[in-house]
């Protein structure tokens, strides 16, 4: 396989506080990787950076052989790169319907930038708004202000949201938390089976290593800013360092889900 | 759903009654009506800017510019004949404004809440402290103004009120079925979710200022536009119109009326100035309190204006 | 060409009238969040009481010198009837709303203020202008200042320096300043944030009302006075960055003198140059001259 992204030296500074640190990592296209690690340990601000919100201190980011270091999210979301958010980012006053006639409405308003989807046009949006809602198990909410729906949905409809300028990779940051322990492999399930059928190179952060064992190829684990262990879910889950850093906390975060 | 629909046929409607019960009314009420059509253009572009998220205490600078463009294009530029023209004039001053609107456009996109209300603010107060010391322009005591023909055809005495009434009518008509219309296109379905959330905006690909300069623009338009047609009616300009408290006057309509529907910034802008002349005679020193008490009872009581009333209305039935 | 000197002295008696009106604004902009447009209608009631009151003490021929106390009288009363009202009365039902809805709010609360004031004293212009002459004049550089417009200057530094001591001293000061950083963490911690705001306000109305009470004496007092200032107060706090006391003390600084340099050298363009000043430094500076960072979102 070939790699569809690659980060070279990524470093990250907010003054003194080391958020990245020489991170080196390709991802290659097709693959689904799990980002572990505890709060803090620079998951998101690695997901931040591909997608443009940050700019690195120093390093590269190449996707399909493109510089992509200096661009902002409106460019890297139109060259093929899109994301969910742990806290779901959506439009609150308008209902789940109206958020997806807006994402594509922009595809086409935007078509002859966006990589992809040029096949979309203004007669159809709606019928493919009417089949995202029903791939991700959304139809009943489709009237609904999303300003009420419930966290769980609202997960949802953000990587709805993300899957609907057709990537070529997704990064879901946290899709399950939220969502009670028994219906995370529902969910998960859903989600995995929606995102494949768009062919899509997957990185997702998740905090239940079940799950990360189950769904992916490939784990990074990180800590201190740093990707302590790349590898096969097998042996990245067995390494001593991130049983000791990583793993090591999980009970805690279980227990605090059920709390929820 | 369908009552949004109904939108456009309601509009053209509305239209032919307004244009034939025109007509029969006095002159008096036919100039309130040109007045409250003038400012409801100012208004609509509020709607447009507050959907946006945005609220500007400055729409008099682009209200007032509109006005005074048309005057100073005939008494300073070399062209009488045209712009004595009720059709150019208002023309003349919305593409004047929308001029200025795409250069300050660049700057205001940046901005939001409270920044963005009191830049606008600033720009305004600028034009007026221009205005109120510049002999060409007229200082303080502003222009007279007048027109003697629409769109070339030479006005006789009896027709000249009917004519500018008509064309305001028709002018808001337009106004309101573009914006409506506008409101459902791709890039008028963003307004709202720039509102919501700029950065899921910016995460599907759309640019954030692209959309609040597009649409400041459009506001800058239509209050040029209202400018030049309240000034046509009034028959004088003066720096006022730039001054803060007018612009307070359009915020304070558009929150009345609310942002439901493009006919509600009309409908607030006909009862603000009918309720206003009537008060002018009988409380003129308890008008702007009346005006206080009510703003506070919709801000309170009816967040989303007195659209809301005619929502729920449709919703019950 | 106009001598320097009283560019600067004419900048620094502005300035100080400016900054006393400003710092109300800033002060509950700071604590409260609420950017309160009716904060020019409360100066000018201040100067209204005041006239009132300077009108009533020289019809009746009382002590010349006694006059003194009536504007500082009048700001004390002002602030503490029309402060508690407006606050426990209408803005504590308003918390948590947008802050552009609460600037709606002090701008209905404007429109009441000022008819409000023309029941009252109706729409004549009202003079207090006795105090003003009343300790004669000095001369700087060969021209003659009123003694009144040094006391001026005086009273706006003695408000700087006592809101500064107060709020980096005082209990009080303390826990405001405690609301001024998080106003959710302050009140876990158990301050009485309603008690702030109810001080804070009131505060700021004394502030608003004693500039309207200290310009009476020199200007006539008219309906339309609420309404220009509250402008120029907008300029100078937004120049200085909203919510902070030093920025207050400069922009006040930086509007009384482009404003008096304008006035001396160029008289047409006041108006114009102090909004031209605004206007560039939102554009250069958004968030004022004095601003602190903000932190990441997602």
């Amino acid at each position: 396989m070939t790699a569809i992204l690659h980060a070279q030296g990524l470093n990250k500074r907010f003054g003194a506080v080391i958020a990245a640190s020489d991170i080196d990592v390709s991802i290659e296209d097709g693959s689904i990787v799990g980002l572990i690690g505890g709060n803090g340990a620079g998951k998101t601000t690695f997901i931040n950076m591909v997608t443009g919100y940050l700019k690195p201190s120093s390093g590269t980011i190449r996707y399909c052989g493109r510089d992509i270091t200096r661009l902002g999210p409106r460019q890297i979301t139109q060259l093929g790169i899109c994301r969910s958010f742990q806290i779901p980012q959506l439009f609150d006053s308008l209902t789940s319907r109206e958020n997806l006639l807006v994402a594509l409405g922009i595809v086409v308003l935007e078509a002859k930038n966006f990589a992809s989807s040029a096949s979309l046009r203004t007669e159809n949006i709606e019928a493919v708004a009417d089949e995202t809602l029903a791939r991700f198990n959304l139809t009943k909410y489709r009237n609904t202000r999303v300003g009420v729906l419930p966290e769980g949905v609202r997960k949802l409809l953000d990587i709805a949201m993300a899957m609907v300028v057709k990537p070529r990779i997704v990064f879901l940051d946290e899709p399950t938390s939220g969502v009670s322990a028994d219906q995370k492999f529902v969910i998960m399930d859903m989600v995995m089976e929606a995102l494949r059928a768009q062919s899509v190179t997957i990185l997702f952060v998740e905090h239940d290593m079940d799950i990360v064992s189950r769904y992916t190829h490939r784990i990074l684990a990180f800590y201190e800013g740093r990707i302590i262990a790349d590898g096969r879910p097998e042996a990245v889950l067995n390494d001593n360092s991130v049983r000791k850093y990583v793993v090591g906390d999980q009970p805690v975060q279980g227990a605090a889900h059920v709390a929820n | 759903m369908t009552a949004a629909d109904r939108t456009l046929p309601a509009l053209s409607l509305a239209l032919q009654v307004f244009l034939i019960g025109g007509w029969f009314l006095p002159d008096w009420a036919q100039s309130l009506l040109i007045l409250a059509f003038g400012k409801g253009l100012v208004v609509l572009g509020l709607l447009l800017l507050i959907r946006t998220g945005l609220v500007s205490f400055g729409q008099g600078l682009y209200y007032c510019l509109g006005a005074y463009a048309a005057v100073s294009a005939s008494k300073i530029l070399a062209f009488p004949d045209l712009m004595s023209d009720a059709l150019a004039m208002p023309l003349f001053g919305g593409v004047v404004a929308g001029v200025l609107g795409l250069v300050l456009g660049f700057l205001l996109a940046r901005y939001r809440a409270i920044f963005f209300a009191m830049l606008s603010l600033a720009f305004s107060m600028i034009l007026y402290g221009l205005l109120i010391k510049m002999s060409v322009l007229g200082s303080s005591d502003g222009f007279n103004i007048d027109y003697r023909t629409l769109a070339g055809i030479k006005l006789p005495d009896g027709m000249k009120l009917y004519a500018l009434y008509a064309l305001s009518t028709l002018l808001v008509f337009i106004a309101t079925a573009c914006l409506h219309r506008y409101l459902r296109s791709h890039l008028g379905r963003l307004a709202p979710a720039v509102r919501d959330n700029e950065l899921r905006v910016e995460y599907m690909g759309s640019s954030v200022r692209y959309v609040v300069h597009v649409n400041y623009i459009i506001a800058a338009v239509l209050a040029g536009v209202g400018g030049g047609l309240v000034a046509l009616s009034i028959g004088h300009i003066d720096p006022d119109l730039a001054y803060w408290t007018t612009s307070g006057e359009f915020v304070f309509v558009a929150v009345l009326g609310g942002t439901g529907n493009v006919a509600a910034p009309v409908l607030a802008s006909l009862l603000f100035e009918w309720i206003k002349s009537a008060a002018y005679q009988y409380a003129p020193y308890t008008w702007q309190m009346v005006l206080g008490i009510t703003l506070l009872l919709v801000i309170m009581f009816l967040p989303a204006g007195l659209w809301s009333i005619f929502q729920r209305r449709a919703r019950e039935a | 060409m106009t001598d320097l000197v009283p560019v600067l002295i004419d900048g620094i008696i502005y300035a100080s009238y400016l900054f006393i009106i400003a710092v109300g604004l800033t002060l509950i902009y700071g604590v409260m969040k609420i950017l309160n447009m009716a904060h020019g209608s409360l100066y000018a009631l201040g100067a209204y009481v005041t006239a009132t009151l300077v009108g009533a003490w020289f019809s009746h021929g009382l002590n010349p010198y006694g006059s003194f106390a009536l504007p500082l009288l009048a700001a004390i009363l002002v602030g503490l009837v029309a402060g508690p009202i407006i606050e426990r009365g209408l803005l504590r039902f308003m918390y948590g709303n947008d802050e552009i809805v609460l600037i709606l709010v002090t701008y209905a609360l404007l429109l009441i203020l000022e008819d409000l004031i023309k029941l009252v004293w109706g729409v004549e212009s009202y003079s207090a202008y006795q105090p003003y002459g009343l300790l004669g004049t000095f001369e700087v550089a060969g021209l003659p200042y009123t003694k009144y417009d040094a006391i001026l200057v005086g009273v706006a530094v003695s408000v700087g320096v006592a809101l500064t001591w107060g709020l980096a001293r005082t209990r009080q000061g303390k826990l405001l300043l405690a609301v001024i950083h998080d106003r959710e963490v302050s009140a876990a911690m158990g301050i009485n944030v309603q008690r702030v705001y109810l001080v804070t306000f009131t505060i700021g109305t004394i502030l608003a009302a004693l500039a309207g009470a200290l310009i009476a004496p020199k200007v006539s007092v008219v309906p339309a006075m609420g309404v220009e200032v509250i402008v120029l107060a907008f300029a100078v706090v937004v120049i200085g960055g909203l919510g902070s006391l030093p920025g207050a003390a400069l922009g006040a600084l930086i509007v009384g003198l482009v404003g008096s340099a304008a006035v001396h050298y160029l008289p047409q363009v006041e108006l114009f140059s102090i909004y031209l000043v605004m206007a560039l430094v939102l554009i250069f500076r958004p968030k004022g001259l004095f601003s602190a960072a903000e932190a990441r979102k997602i």
